[in-house]
């Protein structure tokens, strides 16, 4: 049990006229030169509280929260890794902290600095050749590798329209492919979940600009056949891009240029342990081969001499996709990341991720089957057993009697091509002891519900809002309280 | 009321009951995959649509889904109840829960596509 299901109202609610907490002797006034047009009519409808009824409300609001500093979070495809403390002491140091983002560059040469050594790292890691920080997430990466691989066709004077994407890819790749308004060409998978290279062949051409590839794929298996993709590809006049959600699995033991890929992006928040939205803003990157470094967005930090300064490259550019150099605060936090492994530690990382995955994997085979027979890389693909199924207990049931026995749910439902899809990814960081504990209630979860199918379609019932009518809530949502 | 062996079907489980209005939907066991059907969107009276094509998206509590148009041709109705009642798809989704009605640019698309007894022999292969 988190906490006692006691006192559920707002803030706006627990509010009584005249209720506050201390003012300085002087308070600060409204300023004078507001013009009186401007200046609000009425105050505004906030709550009335004293400091301790605040105290209190969100200190018992973060109690109730499920994260990774307080619970085993198997999120597959999300890499929930626990965020080192190291990191935010790093970004938290005045030097960068304190730093205007219009400070010269003279003035800026330690964070400069790191983003040039950050830059030179990450291409080096990758296996490619340049590279831009300045995407605020992965799928705002996504969006810039498509401005530049349409960059590089309309300078090429070609007019390509294609995008073409698995049908086990991760939601945002069609999504970018929309937005950027090219057409998505969606390829089925073949029953391993690997891309169909037949399939492929048939539908890439002079109009294909991309095929949006994740690697390893949405059912956490490597697709072997990479090289023979690329040249598919290739051939066809078009690029690949890799997705790199998944690099978890891959760094430090594959750099994925050496696959033959065009490009790729990082997701700051999963492989190199920046916090997910909410801890703070989010930070990616394109890393990209030569042909495509023209078309990055600018500024980057190039050195001359001794001295890091930016480089606005030429008219061929894409310009800026984010202010400044992107959010530098969560870029400083994974070079701290970077720094404090070796080449060696790196590699450790996708091991030890690929270890506890197929360890989780081997543990629950007899109750919950993996849907493919092979081993998995980073994250596993499971389903309930007939047993369960029989009994009319879903993936939702799991995933719901699991959080009344102290994890947070695995993904569910995704991939879309997996019939009652579980997909958990451990990452590196969970100790064995805690992935024990997790089996163990996975098979109670199991076990109790073949038992009593009604108890465990009645979960969660140790939290303060049991099951939650979610057919209801989407038809006819209630947005004001 | 349409009986599913009147039915042609796709890969993509959607249904299209031939003829010169011919009426588009979603198969029985597609609407059971999906779940619970939230949010439909149609495409619009009049538009030209392409076989294989996306033309309307169907949400469901598990995800959003695309729907593909069985054959080319041009939307002369849609059915605007499922727009404000999703449910209708998952209860009668060959009855009241059409989604819209196509007059064939080329009505021998449709044979190409399979029949009920096909149809029912793929989703038995797909479960493998």
């Amino acid at each position: 049990m988190i906490c006692a299901a006691t006192d559920n109202q707002l803030s706006i609610e627990k509010s009584a006229p005249g209720r506050r907490g201390l003012h300085a002797k002087n308070p600060l006034r409204a300023r004078a030169d507001v013009p009186a047009n401007l200046r609000r009519k009425t105050a505004p409808r906030l709550p009335e509280l004293a400091e301790l009824d605040v105290m209190r409300h969100y200190t018992r609001l973060s109690r109730l929260n499920f994260s990774v500093d307080t619970h085993f979070y198997p999120l597959g495809s999300c890499t929930m890794k626990y965020n080192p403390r190291f990191n935010e002491a790093a970004a938290a140091l005045e030097g960068f902290a304190g730093l205007h983002p219009l400070a010269h560059d003279v003035c800026a040469q330690g964070t400069l600095e790191l983003l040039h050594d950050l830059s030179a790292r990450l291409t080096e890691l990758c296996g490619l050749d340049a590279i831009t920080l300045q995407p605020a997430a992965g799928a705002h990466s996504e969006f810039t590798g498509l401005l530049l691989a349409k960059a590089y066709f309309e300078n090429k004077g070609e007019t390509r329209t294609e995008i073409v994407v698995p049908d086990s890819a991760h939601g945002t790749n069609p999504a970018t492919a929309s937005m950027m308004g090219f057409t998505t060409v969606n390829i089925a998978s073949k029953p391993d979940g690997r891309l169909d290279v037949a399939e492929l062949k048939k539908h890439i051409g002079p109009k294909t600009a991309v095929l949006m590839l994740t690697v390893p794929n949405t059912l956490g298996i490597f697709e072997s056949n990479i090289e023979e993709i690329c040249r598919a590809v290739h051939e066809a006049g078009a690029l690949v891009y890799m997705d790199g959600a998944n690099l978890n699995a891959l760094i430090g033991m594959v750099k994925p240029g050496d696959l033959g890929i065009d490009m790729m992006h990082l997701n700051f928040h999963k492989t190199f342990s920046t916090p997910h939205g909410g801890g703070g803003p989010g930070a990616g990157a394109i890393v990209c081969r030569k042909h495509l470094a023209p078309f990055l967005p600018v500024p980057t930090v190039k050195k001359e001499g001794s001295r890091y300064v930016s480089d606005f490259g030429d008219a061929r550019s894409i310009g800026k996709v984010k202010a400044f150099f992107g959010n530098t605060g969560v870029l400083v936090k994974a070079y701290a990341y970077m720094l404090a492994h070796s080449a060696e530690e790196l590699g450790d990382i996708a091991r030890y991720s690929i270890i506890n995955a197929n360890y989780i994997r081997a543990l629950l085979k007899e109750m919950y089957p993996s849907y493919s027979s092979e081993y998995c890389m980073h994250e596993c693909v499971l389903t309930p057993g007939k047993d369960m199924l029989d009994k009319g207990l879903k993936t939702l049931d799991v995933a719901k009697g699991l959080i009344d026995r102290g994890f947070h749910a695995p993904t569910i439902y995704f991939p879309l091509i997996v019939h009652e899809a579980i997909m958990i990814e451990p990452t590196e960081t969970e100790s064995k002891e805690t992935l024990d504990q997790f089996a163990a209630a996975m098979k109670d979860v199991h076990d109790s519900g073949v038992a009593d199918p009604q108890a465990l379609k009645d979960a969660p019932v140790t939290l303060p809002v049991k099951r939650l009518d979610e057919v209801q809530a989407a038809r006819q949502p209630n947005l004001r309280w | 009321m349409s009986k599913p062996e009147e039915l042609k079907y796709t890969k993509t489980h959607e249904y299209v009951h031939p003829g010169a209005e011919a009426v588009v939907g979603i198969s029985d066991h597609a609407q059971h995959e999906m779940g619970d059907v939230v949010f439909v969107e149609l495409p619009k009276v009049g538009q030209k649509l392409e076989k294989e094509k996306p033309c309307a998206v169907v949400e469901s509590v598990k995800s959003a889904f695309d729907i593909y148009s069985p054959v080319s041709g041009e939307v002369t109705a849609v059915n605007a109840a499922v727009t404000g009642e999703p449910a209708l798809l998952n209860q009668s989704p060959l009855e009241n829960g059409w989604l819209f009605k196509i007059k064939p640019s080329n009505p021998a698309e449709a044979d190409g596509l399979m029949d009920w007894n096909a149809y029912q022999e793929f989703v038995k292969q797909a479960a493998h």
